[in-house]
């Protein structure tokens, strides 16, 4: 129904000695969202920032395999790593708005691809302001530092953030972990209406998190994909007992 | 039933904990209040030695400028103490302080908060293991010892500009290399070491998430540095800068010897006298008069260095504050 947005193919990384992905090989459909599961350590985030080449950052990382996005190996040589994380967007498990105004924040990733025009600052901030759904309740305080925010707003806020630089893949790493009940459910919501035009990959520990937004859902167990398919199916009936245990609470 | 049993373990654990907790209170506590009164007291000490010198200093500041009047010794500019008919204008020393230390900050905190990103941000770890203790050692030379490095090497060169730059000048009194600009490259070297460190303190103090999030925007290294590390780090910055501040203006020995020491406007090939050179210089023969003076420039320094404290850090933090 929808295309491949993502594909890995025999994805294996190494941090120096330690095996982190072991020949990972998934497909990541377009307009969805997609849930990692597993036990800590087991490689989801690695997994994650392999995908807009966040790990290139990290120290004595070796990758081999390929990571496809539309067709196009983003571990090419000369591949340009501005326009590739301006479309694999990312927001990080806790919180971090910068240290500068709300809009400054939501204008920074325009700026940094070279937009000066104060309208069409403007329009893009209060765009994806609307966008991650905290547009009413920051409106009248654009100017004021985005700090004063709450944890559930600012998280909103690094959504909007990221969707500011109009990116097809948004990654998130455990987006909600650090919100009470109320912001998570407002980023639940959040996540369903991004997935009508953005590619939506979440790492989870919350396994009700997973059903209620994720249409696929894949399982992670110490760097390899135990079994991966459709939210639906996994969660009703997984053919791997260690993907049973673990959804059930029986698991690390 | 099973449920029930576990729960009646579980208030009896709990009564034993609030009984051991009840019976080593008394103790703990005890602890508890001498220690705090032991921070209490070692803080009051602080706030008392500011208030004593504070005291102590106008107490004896303030009699030149009550004797002599706060024009006649604050805003004239001609310094004779020990004349037939004395004049005690400093004026021109407390200029050359001020333009003395704000030249030594202009060069020489860029350059070091440029060394601090290298160090915090840039560096691959084995060069900074070099360049750290490097800038450490700094901190440890003695100020006499800039002082000396400042007179051979510095003043020597400086003469050489001097004389190029006015050969055939007929008004300028020649200084032989030891003037301002001299007296400011030395106080920038000198203040390098604590604006590095406490600035690169502040800039690894940043979250390492903020760096990221804002190279998942798709921004550089630089642009992240620049943009958001920097702005990040600002407070620890603002602190780093007024100790630089600070340094530069209470610094005498190292300037004594190489700013010359005429009493001058403070114009980069002048010997200017600073307000600490001339508590220095002079203070072992003043008197009467002249020595009371003399608590009159004290007096100005310290009054500069709290300014600077405070309003420094108003205007750099409070820019952008909550
Ligand atoms: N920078 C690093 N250097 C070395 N090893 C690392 C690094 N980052 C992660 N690892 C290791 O790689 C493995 C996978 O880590 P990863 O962070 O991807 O796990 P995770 O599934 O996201 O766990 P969690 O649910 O706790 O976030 C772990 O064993 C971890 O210790
Ligand atoms: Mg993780």
């Amino acid at each position: 129904m929808n295309g491949i947005k993502i594909e890995t193919t025999d994805l294996n990384l190494y941090y120096g000695n330690h095996h982190a992905l072991k020949a990972v090989t998934m497909d990541i459909r377009a307009d969805a969202v997609t849930a990692l599961i597993g036990p800590s350590g087991c490689g989801k985030s690695t997994f994650l920032k392999a995908l807009n080449r966040m790990n290139d950052l990290t120290k004595g990382v070796r990758i081999t395999g390929r990571v496809r996005l539309d067709g196009v190996d983003i571990y090419a040589s000369g591949v340009d790593m501005t326009a590739l994380r301006r479309r694999v967007g990312m927001v990080f498990q806790q919180p971090n708005p910068f240290p500068m105004s709300i809009y400054d924040n939501i204008a920074y990733g325009p700026r940094i691809h070279g937009e000066k025009s104060r309208a069409r600052l403007d329009a893009v901030v209060e765009r994806s302001l609307r966008r991650a759904a905290i547009w009413e309740e920051t409106k009248d305080r654009l100017k004021k530092p985005a700090a004063g925010l709450s944890g559930g707003q600012q998280q909103r806020l690094c959504i909007a953030r990221a969707l500011a630089v109009e990116p097809e893949v948004l990654l998130m790493d455990e987006p909600t972990s650090a919100l009470d009940p109320a912001s998570t459910l407002k980023i639940e919501e959040l996540l369903l209406q991004l997935k009508r035009s953005y590619t939506v990959v979440i790492v989870t520990h919350n396994m009700q998190q997973a059903a209620r937004v994720a249409d696929d859902t894949a399982f992670f167990l110490a760097g390899e994909v135990i079994e991966k398919g459709r939210t639906k199916r996994l969660f009703s009936g997984a053919q791997d007992t260690r993907t049973r245990d673990y959804i059930a609470g029986r698991y690390g | 039933m099973d449920i029930r049993l576990q729960q009646a373990d579980y208030n009896r654990a709990q009564g034993e904990a609030s009984m051991s907790l009840t019976g080593k209170r008394s103790h703990t506590q005890r602890i508890e209040v001498l220690a705090e009164s032991v921070f209490t007291v070692c803080a009051f000490f602080a706030v008392f030695a500011v208030f004593a010198i504070t005291l102590y200093m106008i107490a004896n500041g303030v009699p030149a400028i009550c004797r002599l009047g706060v024009r006649e010794i604050l805003f004239s500019s001609v310094w004779k103490p020990t004349a037939a008919d004395p004049s005690f204008g400093i004026l021109y020393v407390i200029l050359s302080s001020v333009a003395g230390t704000a030249l030594a900050v202009l060069l020489g905190v860029p350059a070091a908060l440029l060394t601090a990103v290298f160090l915090a941000e840039v560096a691959p770890r084995p060069l900074a293991a070099v360049v750290r203790p490097a800038v450490e050692l700094l901190a440890g030379i003695p100020s006499v010892v800039y002082g000396l490095l400042g007179m051979l090497i510095l003043n020597p060169l400086m003469y050489r500009l001097e004389q190029r730059l006015f050969r055939g000048s007929g008004t300028h009194q020649f200084t032989g290399g030891a003037n301002l600009l001299s007296a400011a490259l030395v106080l920038a070297v000198m203040i390098l070491p604590t604006v590095i460190s406490v600035s690169e303190t502040a800039l690894r103090a940043v979250p390492e998430q903020l760096r990221a999030s804002s190279m998942a925007l798709g921004a550089s290294r630089i642009q992240t540095i620049f943009r958001v590390v920097l702005p990040a780090a600002r407070p620890g910055i603002v602190t780093a800068v007024v100790l630089g501040v600070g340094r530069a203006m209470g610094e005498a020995m190292a300037v004594n010897l190489v700013s010359g020491g005429s009493v001058n406007v403070p114009l980069p090939f002048s010997s200017v006298r600073f307000l600490t050179t001339a508590l220095v210089s002079e203070m072992g023969y003043a008197e009467g008069l002249h020595r009371q003076a003399l608590f009159t420039i004290g007096l100005v320094l310290f009054g500069f260095i709290m300014i600077v404290n405070i309003l420094l850090h108003r205007i750099l933090r409070g820019a952008d504050g909550p």
